[in-house]
């Protein structure tokens, strides 16, 4: 704000002769905090431009046919791509999918449609704090119930892990879109003689399906980001999958493989795929803001 | 309605009571079931790693907690290290993210901007957590250690005698880790805080100016203290998100399992021993790192449920 505006309006509230003056040392403090709760607020959104700006700038420089069809290439070859960790990011996340959106969604179903009160209560408060459980542990875990049973790093290991993490996500969207719509849907519904699970699959599940689709897919997105659970379940390979019982190359674990490697090639590469990570999320998340503003209820 | 329909209907009321309602029934005990499995996953979790964490915990016991020794070769184990690295390197997040997540929280909730500028505003924040940890990893290694260079220097030649910049910067490290943790757990102390802001009543604000406070006066004195256990809520979930991130701190903060109390040293956290060591781990390692890890769980545990429980007190109101 500008001192000539101040002058402005305290001539104009002198002339109401009001009390409130805005020279007084107050008001000069309260302005000085507005001032830097907006630099504040500028500090936050810093780092975003800047992870944005350089991962554009870096990853974009490598953007061509062969980042999207080239094999990965071993420290220090100089040419290749991110094909297989593309392909192998897309079967970790449909494994992962695949186990999390039934199960998720089922779960979610009965606590906004048939639980009452305290058992769900306690699941909401599980779901919650399941979600707060760092990834790695995640990892840990799916390495524990899945490498040492099978003996082997595997994209189904990964894609258990992320599976793992996705669960509280989906749980959480299902029950919250479920919730948002109106009881009047469910009573019409039961008032021409459906039965609860017509109810539910026919009218309320569709009523909701676009803000569940929303948030699922958002947590397909942030799940094909993720890196501690999956270097010690799916590994690494450069080479192309062939089954998901073997270890599988993954966009996230590349950066991690060749952000620190002294190959200039490699860390080109880190950041392409940094770039690929962060364009999917942007693309997914700002779908999602739309989707959302659309919604019917 | 005549008769003919209306016998029709007790028909097929009859027919739904068979068979329809064991669907039903069926269906919604599927569904609890499910629920229920969804709440039991964290308790498997619990009992996998405490069961692949036991052969180490028979083995090196409690003094894993206060031996400051990882040596693989020699098979001793001890991750005080990595817990005073998980501790301060959370902490430091915590310092610089709560006066810049809670100036967003107000920003965001007060009227100092119109509804259509704060919405982007918001997405923006929380854009801020949905960018992968490794990408931030990345940025961090090559962006922002460089960049803090001056500051670390400058701490060092001015406040060396202080034990915590007792160190020169060597670029990774503690102080790069914990600025990229206050970024990455900003929005989730900036999007509880504002919502905590947000459900107050109006009524409360009115009350303050109409008593002739100012709106920086409202905001200390009624409104933060009325808010206070969502934003301390808040702030519990983003030191659980702290304590327990990997990726991004792996990558900057240099790993090195020595005990060093400044914060421009290299340093390690239980996550960053986890994600750096257990690829190659074996044996007693490998149970040494469950264990480790067994330790973080407990640890992120304890700070989510109390956080839990405080940001459940709030939606009562």
């Amino acid at each position: 704000m500008t001192s000539s505006t101040q002058d402005w309006r305290s001539d104009e509230f002198d002339d109401q002769d009001m009390e409130r003056s805005y020279s007084t040392q107050r008001t000069a403090i309260d302005l000085g905090l507005t001032i830097l709760a907006f630099i504040l607020l500028g500090v936050a959104l810093l780092p975003l431009g800047l992870v944005l700006a350089f991962v554009i700038i870096k990853g974009g420089s490598q953007l061509n046919l062969d980042l999207f069809t080239g094999q990965i290439p071993a420290a220090g070859l100089e040419e290749g791509g991110i094909a297989p960790a593309i392909v192998g990011t897309l079967i970790v996340v449909g494994i992962a999918a695949a186990i999390s959106l039934p199960f998720g969604v089922l779960a979610g179903i009965y606590l906004s449609e048939f639980s009452s009160g305290r058992i769900a209560r306690w699941i909401r408060f599980f779901t919650n704090v399941l979600s707060g459980v760092p990834s790695i542990i995640m990892g840990i875990f799916a390495y524990g119930v899945v490498v040492l049973a099978t003996d082997t790093f595997s994209a189904f290991a990964g894609g258990f892990a992320l599976a793992i993490l996705m669960l509280p996500i989906v749980v959480r969207t299902t029950d919250e879109s479920l919730q948002l719509v109106p009881k009047q849907v469910r009573w019409a519904s039961t008032g021409v003689g459906a039965s609860d699970f017509q109810t539910v699959l026919k009218v309320v599940l569709p009523a909701a399906l676009g803000a569940i689709l929303t948030g699922v897919t958002l947590a397909i997105a942030r799940a094909a980001g993720e890196t501690a659970p999956l270097i010690f379940t799916a590994l690494f390979s450069q080479f192309w999958p062939t089954g998901i019982w073997q270890p599988i190359p993954t966009l996230s674990v590349l950066v991690y493989n060749f952000a620190a490697v002294p190959y200039e090639k490699q860390q080109e590469l880190a950041w392409a795929a940094s770039l690929i990570l962060v364009l999917l999320i942007l693309l997914t998340s700002i779908s999602a803001r739309i989707a959302v503003r659309k919604s019917i209820y | 309605m005549t008769a003919v329909t209306s016998d029709d209907q007790r028909e097929q009321d009859a027919e739904r009571s068979d068979i329809e309602k064991t669907a039903d029934q069926s269906f919604i005990w599927g569904t609890r079931i499910l629920a229920i499995a969804v709440a039991a996953v964290l308790l498997w979790i619990a009992i996998q790693v405490a069961i692949e964490a036991m052969p180490a915990i028979q083995e090196i016991g409690i003094e894993f907690l206060t031996q400051s020794t990882w040596d693989p070769v020699e098979d001793i184990y001890g991750i005080l290290p990595a817990v005073y690295g998980t501790l301060v390197s959370s902490l430091i997040a915590i310092l610089l993210a709560v006066p810049v997540g809670l100036a967003c929280a107000i920003v965001l909730s007060e009227n100092f901007l119109p509804i259509s500028i704060r919405t982007p505003l918001v997405f923006l924040i929380e854009l801020l957590a949905a960018i992968p940890s490794i990408v931030y990893g990345l940025w961090g290694i090559y962006v922002l250690i460089p960049f803090i260079e001056p500051l670390g220097d400058w701490l060092h030649n001015n406040l060396d005698w202080f034990p915590l910049f007792s160190t020169p910067y060597q670029g990774p490290g503690m102080l790069p880790a914990g600025i990229i943790l206050s970024i990455m757990i900003l929005p989730i102390l900036t999007v509880i805080a504002r919502d905590s802001l947000a459900a107050l009543p109006t009524k409360l604000r009115w009350g303050s100016y109409g008593v002739g406070a100012t709106r920086w006066r409202t905001i200390f004195s009624v409104l933060i203290p009325a808010a206070f256990s969502g934003i301390v809520g808040g702030i519990m979930l983003a030191l659980g998100r702290a304590l327990g991130e990997t990726m991004a701190v792996t990558l900057v903060i240099g790993n090195s399992n020595d005990l060093n109390f400044s914060v421009l040293a290299p340093s390690v956290t239980i996550s960053s021993l986890l994600a750096s060591q257990f690829a190659e781990a074996s044996g007693l390692q490998e149970d040494a790192l469950f264990y480790a890890g067994l330790i973080l769980f407990a640890i992120t545990l304890v700070v989510n449920i109390l956080a839990e429980i405080i940001v459940l007190r709030i939606k009562k109101y």
